[in-house]
């Protein structure tokens, strides 16, 4: 099909990441991620309330580098998006909006996703033992 | 009688009703603000419950879903995580597929397994919580 000569809008690559696109697009991904991953939550409910069998079973994929991983990730997403859905409530008051204050928040979610992913498997893992 | 000017191309119970052009007004945007807001506390307290349970048998862990607190948190979170999955996955649906046909059949299927992993949770939380 010979498409119009009309201009077209630039293609995604064709723009510089910033901050503000990357961290959109990271809700959006953390969001679908999370959907997934609430699987997990019901699968945990699930295996506990079908006995101690499948408890046992979760637990043991859970432990596995495959759960581990899974689990990492879906922690990962969680904090993400729950400090930058705060974020977005925030705007939704209509504060926060400057370019400046847009950036500054952007950052604060990142650093505290990265400071509450450390502390949440810090002790978890010594919870945990090995 | 108000005579209604040429220019205006809502009608006089459009514009009473206020939906605008989507015909469903800002009801789902409301309804992911309130869920979202509803989930903040919920995904705090959730967390810190899971770190307390790493390690746990299975008995502890049933243990603490039968103190009634987590299990009414436990439904909530459910129930709140599904219905904002749902209105989120929507969005993302209307953008990134075209055909209606596809897009309708998507949404369809996407409802339908949130509302079956609502009633699967929903469901163990019960009889872990009444029967152990």
């Amino acid at each position: 099909m010979i498409s119009d000569p009309r201009p077209l809008s630039p293609h995604l690559q064709i723009y510089r990441w910033q901050l503000t696109s990357v961290l959109s697009i990271l809700h959006r991904l953390s969001g679908v991620a999370l959907a997934i991953g609430a699987i997990l939550l019901v699968s945990w409910l699930g295996a506990a309330s079908d006995g101690p069998q499948s408890y046992a079973a979760f637990q043991h994929f859970m432990g596995s580098w495959i759960g581990l991983v899974l689990l990492f990730g879906w922690s990962v997403a969680l904090f993400y998006h729950t400090c930058n859905g705060i974020r977005h409530l925030w705007w939704d008051t209509g504060r926060g909006l400057e370019l400046k204050s847009v950036y500054a928040s952007g950052w604060t979610v990142l650093a505290a996703t990265g400071a509450l992913t450390i502390v949440a498997w810090a002790v978890g893992l010594n919870r945990w033992g090995p | 009688m108000t005579r209604i000017r040429s220019t205006q191309m809502r009608s006089p119970l459009g514009r009473a009703v206020g939906l605008g052009s989507a015909k469903e007004g800002v009801e789902h945007w409301w309804r992911q603000r309130m869920t979202a807001l509803l989930l903040v506390p919920l995904v705090v307290w959730f967390v810190i419950a899971v770190i307390g349970l790493v390690g746990a048998d299975r008995a502890t862990m049933v243990a603490w879903v039968k103190s009634p607190m987590p299990a009414m948190f436990l439904i909530l979170l459910i129930i709140a995580t599904f219905y904002h999955a749902a209105l989120g996955l929507q969005v993302v649906i209307e953008d990134y597929i075209h055909g209606e046909g596809m897009k309708l059949a998507t949404l369809i299927v996407m409802r339908l397994l949130c509302i079956l992993f609502v009633l699967r949770g929903v469901l163990a939380v019960l009889k872990l919580a009444f029967a152990g």
